[in-house]
């Protein structure tokens, strides 16, 4: 069995009071994509930031590495431009420009987002964004990679093309990933375990090994063996809302 | 800048000023109550040494009491945002303070500070401190938490969030309070300069009223709004070359 790359144990979350998250306990291999899907308000955004080390639990623990951690709505810095904004996780390590330039362009080229090197977020497309926000991410240079609900915004063509981008991205990366997201389909898609959260507080209602071979394709979700399991993620969503 | 925006309120004012003239030589009005627009042009024209050496001074103490209000503005901006607890304890006393008439300060400042530029320099600096520190605390506080997560997650120093995101987060909401308080600053000094001062817009004006020159006084009204205006512009270079993602 490959070696742990997170590791949560009995985590719980209480905010003024209100208790949020409950005994939550899961692992993340290496090389493994791990989702962790809820209804809204189901604090799932609470668990991961508590993995990326920027909120603190009430209980519990959370063992790994540093994280790179994409937060929720891309958190694209304005006032950087693109390539800027690529340089943030070596301009906060204190690491010169001069060193990750050729790596940074690289990326940019290979994922065909070199045109928009001088570009501010704001002229860009949404789907575009988030691609830049997760190559951001991937540059940090870790082997684990935090992603909140990172194509939520997205319309639904945008996301199926980014899903496939993610999905090359991450095997190239090599990297661990946890993905929080509220879509069964994009789940499904991506990963190799899918945690359900839900109840109030949340807490861990069951855990599924995804056993579709990579890659995959979207056509693949809409028969049988797939089509059974989200169905069931479905059913299962539905009782803990 | 789209050419309409300047070509519009240019057209407006000219027609305002067109207006003015015309009831001026249609009602045949003293000099001495209303002068023409013409009139006003060729005393400043007529005067421009006196009127420049006036305005000079009366742009130092705007400048002067614009600097320090932008340091004390940002400073406790940043320190009630930084330090809750004193936020707590300072800011209803701070909005309080707006509540106090400047004006009625301006002949304290006087007895306790003298003729020359530090009771001008004050008034300035309190007529436009509250815009700077108010509208740049706000932007503080409203920074996007996402962003600043982000910073966390990778660990950055406090400094490093100050540096990356808070202050050019800031930046749009600072902006604003500034044109704010621009405006504020040259009609604060001659504010200061009216209860008393040997030289300024200000001074120059209460003694061309007393002497009935009204032409003056108009004069220096004139180039109040030109000052006003130049300081207004400068902040607008400043918000192009420090904000090029506005302009996207």
């Amino acid at each position: 069995m490959s070696a742990a790359r997170l590791v949560v144990k009995g985590l719980s979350k209480t905010y003024a009071d209100v208790p949020v998250l409950s005994d939550i306990s899961l692992t993340v291999r290496d090389g493994e994509f791990a989702s962790i899907i809820g209804p809204n308000a189901s604090g799932k955004s609470t668990l991961l930031k508590i993995c990326a080390g920027v909120r603190v639990p009430t209980e519990g623990v959370v063992e790994c590495e540093k994280p790179a951690y994409m937060p929720q709505d891309h958190a694209l810095l304005p006032w950087r431009t693109v390539l800027e904004n690529l340089y943030l996780p070596s301009d906060v390590a204190g690491i010169p420009r001069a060193r990750v330039r050729t790596k940074i362009t690289d990326l940019l080229q290979e994922f065909g987002l070199a045109q928009y090197a001088d570009f501010y977020p704001a002229a860009l497309s949404g789907g575009t964004r988030q691609k830049i926000a997760l190559l951001r991410t991937v540059l940090q240079n870790n082997s684990l990679l935090l992603l909140d609900e990172p194509f939520a915004s997205l319309d639904a063509l945008t996301r199926t093309e980014a899903h496939r981008w993610l999905q090359t991205l991450v095997q190239k990366s090599r990297a661990s990933v946890l993905l929080v997201t509220h879509d069964i389909r994009e789940a499904l898609f991506l990963s190799d375990t899918i945690y359900v959260l839900g109840g109030r507080p949340s807490c861990l209602r069951e855990v599924f090994t995804v056993p579709f071979p990579r890659p995959r394709t979207h056509a693949q979700l809409l028969e049988g063996e797939a089509l059974a399991l989200e169905n069931k993620l479905f059913a299962l969503l539905s009782e803990t809302v | 800048m789209k050419l309409e925006t300047i070509v519009a309120p240019a057209l407006v004012l000219a027609a305002f000023f067109a207006v003015w003239e015309l009831f001026c030589w249609v009602a045949d009005v003293s000099y001495t109550l209303l002068p023409p627009p013409s009139a006003i042009f060729v005393a400043i024209i007529e005067y421009r040494e006196i009127l420049f050496m006036h305005a000079s001074q009366t742009l130092l103490e705007a400048i002067l009491g614009l600097v320090w209000a932008i340091c004390l503005g940002v400073g406790v901006a940043v320190l009630l945002f930084s330090m809750p607890r004193a936020r707590a304890g300072i800011y209803p006393l701070l909005v309080l303070s707006q509540t106090i008439p400047i004006i009625a300060l301006a002949p304290l400042l006087l007895i306790w500070f003298g003729f020359d530029l530090v009771p001008k320099v004050t008034i300035v600096v309190l007529y436009c401190f509250f815009p700077i520190a108010i509208a740049t605390f706000d932007a503080l506080s409203s920074t996007d938490e996402n962003a600043v997560d982000f910073l966390k997650s990778m660990r950055a120093s406090r400094y490093q969030a100050l540096l990356f995101v808070y202050v050019p987060s800031a930046l749009p909401a600072f902006f604003s309070g500034l044109r704010i308080a621009v405006t504020y600053a040259i009609a604060g000094a001659i504010v200061g300069e009216f209860v008393g001062a040997y030289k300024g817009l200000g001074i120059f004006m209460l003694t061309s009223a007393n002497s009935h020159a009204i032409v003056l006084v108009f004069a220096a009204l004139f180039v109040t709004v030109f000052l006003t205006l130049g300081l207004l512009a400068i902040v607008f270079l400043l918000e192009r070359m420090l904000m090029p993602w506005k302009r996207v």
